[in-house]
């Protein structure tokens, strides 16, 4: 098996979701091999959810462009009003209609991660008041890749990590204060040299 | 970035492995190729599957272009493989050759496959502070002229077409302006000219309206009838609503601005660095050009060949 360039964590959360990024990102050391991108729910107004993720975050964090080429080291947010997939190494966005309401919907980006990343993808599914994120997240095993839920008996809004670990996927279940730590090695895991996993 | 990819090309375990010489015709050798492809693990069936799926929809592309002259094969392929999954998924279709089958030999399919690649879901006034930034920094520059030429190419059905005619009709340039309001598909244009869009989206563009600084009562501009809100007729007198294909077709006149956001979103860097140069020659000095908010001229060809009028919102102005 081929090396990715770096793993790509992908990240879903809606209600509470910007504390639970923080405590996530807080987790990160300035030189992990990772790239992450959030797709948080949220209204189209204008937010300072940059800033307040850029303050909690070892890498520059901004929100993804049309065609942006993905780099390692970075964290993306997905702009409001748009779906964000992920096409070879860059980001596409596309206005077609929200789904269950939601634009950005977390398993689009989800789907489109784990077919451009299959077993460089490590998913992540927080706190949230709906069920978006259970299939991207089958997507995301069904390629490869690895799963990791917020405990829901301890996330601000227990309904979208819930959904995902109804759906079977035996994911790791932690809860935010440990969450990081879990991804962080199940991400930096996947970059160590060829033969030294599976 | 190449997609990274496990064990693909050529495999090596063959006829030999099973103590034939190779290409032995008892084996058949390609029967070989045959099982390889598909008896594996359930994750490399994803892989081939996705491998087969990419294969599937180039020649659905080349299909539609060779038969119908419907260019799609150079649109952003992750949005465009969303559709056509999803387009198979209506007609009871199970794969992407399938689908393919039933557009080259049903016109009402391919119809409904084109209306799929042209509808994009969006809102008057959607992202309020580009109107307010196009109603404060565009505007006056446009009222320097006589006559105004507006392009609002990938117009789908029409929100953002009447919502610049509304900026420029408070501004008192409406009577003097042209909007050409164009798409690749008739039946969004017909939409679009109609006028009529769902009274239950009038709360979400009344919000926009306001946002985005309007200063009369959104409801002036359309009375409520039983098929939805009924635009004011007068909205639609300068706008022209027109076919044209980005992709294909060259300019048609010179515009004093083109608004086109989140259109070219849906294409490749190559087919958008094709359009910027359409948008480009089509573009006199000081010609603004406008694109959606996470959209730059990064990727154009054209960076050095426009100055910013406001970043924010992606509002540039020809050198």
């Amino acid at each position: 098996m081929q090396r990715s360039p770096f793993s790509l964590v992908v990240v879903g959360c809606s209600r509470g979701g910007l504390a639970a990024s923080r405590r996530l990102l807080e987790a990160l050391r300035r030189r992990d091999h990772l790239t992450m991108v959030i797709v948080q729910h949220r209204g189209p107004e204008p937010s300072p959810l940059v800033s307040a993720l850029a303050s909690a975050s070892p890498f520059p964090v901004s929100e993804a462009e049309d065609k942006e080429p993905l780099l390692p080291r970075r964290v993306y947010v997905a702009p409001p009003g748009y779906h964000l997939l992920i096409e070879d190494g860059h980001f596409e966005l596309s206005t077609e209609a929200p789904i269950d309401y939601s634009r950005p919907s977390i398993d689009v980006t989800f789907a489109s991660a784990a077919r451009a990343f299959t077993r460089g993808v490590v998913g992540v599914v927080m706190t949230g008041g709906n069920s978006d994120g259970a299939k991207g997240a089958a997507e995301i095993v069904r390629r490869g890749g690895k799963l990791v839920v917020q405990d829901p008996s301890a996330a601000e809004a227990p309904d979208m990590p819930r959904a995902t670990l109804e759906a079977g996927l035996d994911p790791a279940v932690a809860p935010l204060e440990e969450l990081g730590a879990v991804v962080r090695r199940l991400a930096l895991q996947m970059n160590e040299p060829a033969g030294a996993q599976r | 970035m190449a997609r990274w990819s496990a064990e693909q090309g050529p495999r090596t375990e063959g006829p030999a492995a099973v103590g034939l010489p190779a290409g032995s015709p008892l084996n058949g050798g390609r029967e070989d190729e045959l099982d390889q492809r598909w008896a594996k693990s359930e994750l490399d069936r994803a892989e081939t599957s996705a491998e087969l799926e990419d294969i599937e929809i180039a020649a659905l592309l080349e299909a539609i272009y060779r038969f119908y002259g419907a260019d799609f094969r150079s649109y952003a392929r992750g949005s465009l493989r969303r559709r056509l999954r999803r387009r198979a998924e209506l007609e009871g279709i199970t794969t992407i050759s399938g689908l393919q089958e039933r557009l080259l030999h049903d016109r009402a399919c391919m119809e409904r496959l084109l209306a799929d690649l042209s509808i994009n879901v969006t809102s008057m006034f959607r992202d309020p502070a580009f109107y307010r930034a196009f109603r404060e920094k565009v505007l006056p520059h446009l009222a320097t002229y006589p006559f105004i030429r507006i392009w609002n190419p990938g117009c789908s059905t029409g929100e953002e077409t009447y919502s610049l005619a509304m900026l420029l009709s408070e501004a008192g340039l409406y009577e003097r302006t042209r909007i050409y309001a164009t798409d690749i598909n008739a039946g969004v244009l017909a939409v679009a000219s109609r006028a009529v869009f769902p009274l239950e989206k009038m709360r979400e563009y009344t919000e926009n309206y306001l946002a985005a600084g309007g200063d009369r009562a959104f409801s002036e501009y359309y009375v409520s009838g039983y098929d939805g809100a009924r635009f004011d007729p007068r909205l639609a007198r300068n706008i022209v609503f027109a076919r044209h294909n980005l992709a294909s077709d060259s300019s048609f006149n010179e515009f004093h601005a083109v608004v086109c956001r989140n259109v070219m979103i849906y294409f490749d860097v190559h087919l958008q660095r094709q359009v910027h140069e359409l948008f480009y020659s089509s573009l006199p000095r000081l010609g603004v050009l406008a694109l959606g908010g996470k959209e730059s001229l990064a990727f154009s060809g054209r960076e050095e060949d426009y100055e910013t009028v406001d970043g924010a919102e992606r509002i540039y102005r020809k050198r």
